[in-house]
């Protein structure tokens, strides 16, 4: 199995709470995996620090053999991190079709002035970026609302188009937080089969979740977080005989706080 | 009947001035909630550069025809503003980028009045004669109505620009991508938007409007003056405000609502008020029409509510 993300000893303070301490974890090429805890372990943090939107106190994350640059978002974008948001953070009053299309803007490369030109290259380059769009709504199974504006999608397909956004940036990771969150038991379902259905097409996942049944049922391997700290990674049928998870789901987990 | 066509013409001369102008106002409180109050000033900049270029034409090749002289001058005062614009963004707002709205709102004012003293300063205190390069010789295509050569131009230039807006906007990458700005910066910014870029490009889309505004304005009037983008530009933004400010379409809707407001405000407000008050008050208009928008449907014709941002 090839690396594909390695994180080294994140460390992330935010005043007197220590949010991660010394966190590393290895995720192989391929995979999905599972990054799961109780509320306020710190799983958010951890996208957070490795998507760029806070620098890490200490540490350093490897991606693809070379180190990332830490604090600088679109940079990690362009590197191949693409991530989604727990709540919801669309283009609201953009088309579907749009949303995804502005995902893909990073992967363009026409100027300001090819667009008030509208030379060959710029013309060539917005059809296949539309073109794209609508596969990729296809894929995610929502392309009878191209046209419709994002806010008035339903939340599940509006998690669908974050994902479906998410993709056109042609990520090699994909971080998903907490897609399951508000949604019933068919739509869980339709979100188990869409990342399975992801994986086979060799994008490897992080997945941040709080439904254990989806992350055991999905996951390849899954690491948890307590208190900052990691307290177990392996396989999700290790993982549940754990007695320190076990613990920490349980509210015995005070012994791993400092 | 002819007074009422006259009124209709005359607004829609006036409306689509405005309405360019707006459409700066708008495009900026859309991506930033920022009211650029300078922006009324860049139209006073565009016509006092095309100015100056005429002037200069006119000295090394009096023999040019008025319409080559009046595109060249354009095409000085267009990238003059643009320039502008881009320097007051990057020097006066975007270090306020992440301060409380005020600050921004006063720095704003603090701008215009530093362009209306750079520009008393370069060209003087007084009224220069703007030459009317295109001719203002009424004719009449309807017995009794008035429309001169130049203001057909306004309408037509005002009318292309405002499509050619439109089609950058909801058309391309570019627009796309502004319209994510406005949005949300930061996810923008994670869809590999350059941010900084895109705001500075909406202030200098807004000041190449704006620059192209006072040149027609100046060649109506056949007169230029350091202080004359004030007026314009508050009334440009009370258009933008009734149109529903942040909304493109709404900006050109409430320029030009705005425009014949005034237009027959003045046309009839002698009779309506028995002599009491005559034409020279159009100006209130205006300014009650801002008042009560603000006061019965702050959202505008068609947009957001200004109290949430402003």
């Amino acid at each position: 199995m090839i690396t594909l993300l390695e994180a080294r000893n994140i460390g992330k303070r935010f005043g007197g709470l220590q949010a991660l301490s010394e966190v590393s974890l290895t995720i192989r090429k391929g995979e999905v995996y599972g990054l799961i805890g109780p509320n306020g372990a710190g799983k958010t943090t951890f996208f957070n620090v490795l998507t760029g939107a806070y620098t890490p106190d200490g540490g350093e994350f490897v991606f693809n053999g070379a180190p990332l640059p830490s604090g600088k978002p679109h940079l990690v974008v362009t590197q191949g991190i693409a991530r989604t948001f727990q709540n919801i953070r669309l283009f609201r009053e953009l088309t579907a079709l749009e949303n995804v299309m502005a995902g893909h803007h990073i992967r363009t490369t026409a100027g300001v002035w090819g667009i008030l030109t509208q030379n060959k290259h710029t013309v060539e380059e917005e059809r296949l970026t539309t073109e794209r769009a609508y596969e990729l709504l296809k894929y995610v199974g929502i392309e009878r609302f191209a046209t419709a504006t994002a806010k008035n999608l339903s939340y599940g397909d509006q998690r669908r188009l974050e994902i479906a956004r998410a993709l056109a940036t042609e990520p090699q990771l994909l971080a998903l937080d907490e897609p399951a969150a508000g949604m019933n038991a068919t739509e869980t379902g339709q979100l188990k089969h869409l990342i399975e259905q992801i994986r086979g097409d060799g994008i490897t996942v992080l997945l941040i979740e709080h439904d254990v049944k989806l992350v055991m049922g999905l996951c390849d391997r899954v690491a948890v977080l307590d208190f900052g700290r990691k307290i177990a990674e392996d396989v999700p049928a290790e993982v549940q005989k754990n007695e320190a998870v076990i613990g920490a789901y349980l509210g015995g987990g005070h012994k791993h706080a400092h | 009947m002819e007074i009422f066509l006259q009124q209709i013409v005359n607004g829609l001369v006036v409306g689509s001035v405005y309405a360019l102008v707006a459409l700066g106002y708008t495009m900026v409180y859309g991506i930033l909630g920022l009211i650029n109050f300078a922006h009324g000033d860049l139209v006073m900049v565009g016509a006092l550069t095309a100015l100056q270029t005429m002037m200069f034409l006119m000295g090394v090749a009096p023999g040019m025809s008025p319409v080559a002289m009046l595109t060249l001058s354009l095409l000085v005062a267009i990238p003059v503003c643009m320039l502008l614009a881009f320097t007051m963004e990057r020097l006066a707002y975007r270090p306020l980028r992440n301060a409380p709205r005020l600050a921004p709102l006063i720095t704003a004012i603090g701008v215009s009045f530093l362009l209306q003293t750079l520009a008393m300063i370069v060209w003087g205190r007084n009224y220069h004669t703007f030459p009317q390069l295109i001719s203002t010789t009424p004719v009449q295509p309807i017995e009794g109505v008035f429309i001169t050569p130049i203001q057909i131009t306004i309408i037509i230039v005002s009318a292309l620009m405002m499509a050619g807006l439109i089609l950058l906007v909801t058309k391309t990458k570019l627009g796309r991508a502004m319209r994510a700005t406005a949005e949300n910066h930061r996810v923008a910014a994670l869809m590999g938007v350059d941010t900084n870029m895109i705001i500075a490009l909406t202030f200098v889309i807004g000041a190449a409007l704006a620059a192209v505004a006072g040149v027609m304005f100046a060649s109506n009037y056949g007169i230029a003056h350091y202080g004359m983008g004030f007026m314009p530009g508050l009334k440009a933004f009370t258009a933008a405000v009734l149109g529903g400010i942040g909304n493109l379409g709404g900006a050109m809707l409430g320029g030009v609502v705005l425009g014949l407001v005034e237009s027959f405000g003045a046309g009839y407000i002698e009779q309506a008020t028995f002599g009491f008050l005559n034409s020279s008050y159009q100006d209130i208009f205006a300014f009650i029409i801002l008042g009560l928008v603000l006061i019965f449907k702050p959202t505008g014709l068609l947009g957001e509510r200004v109290s949430d941002r402003a």
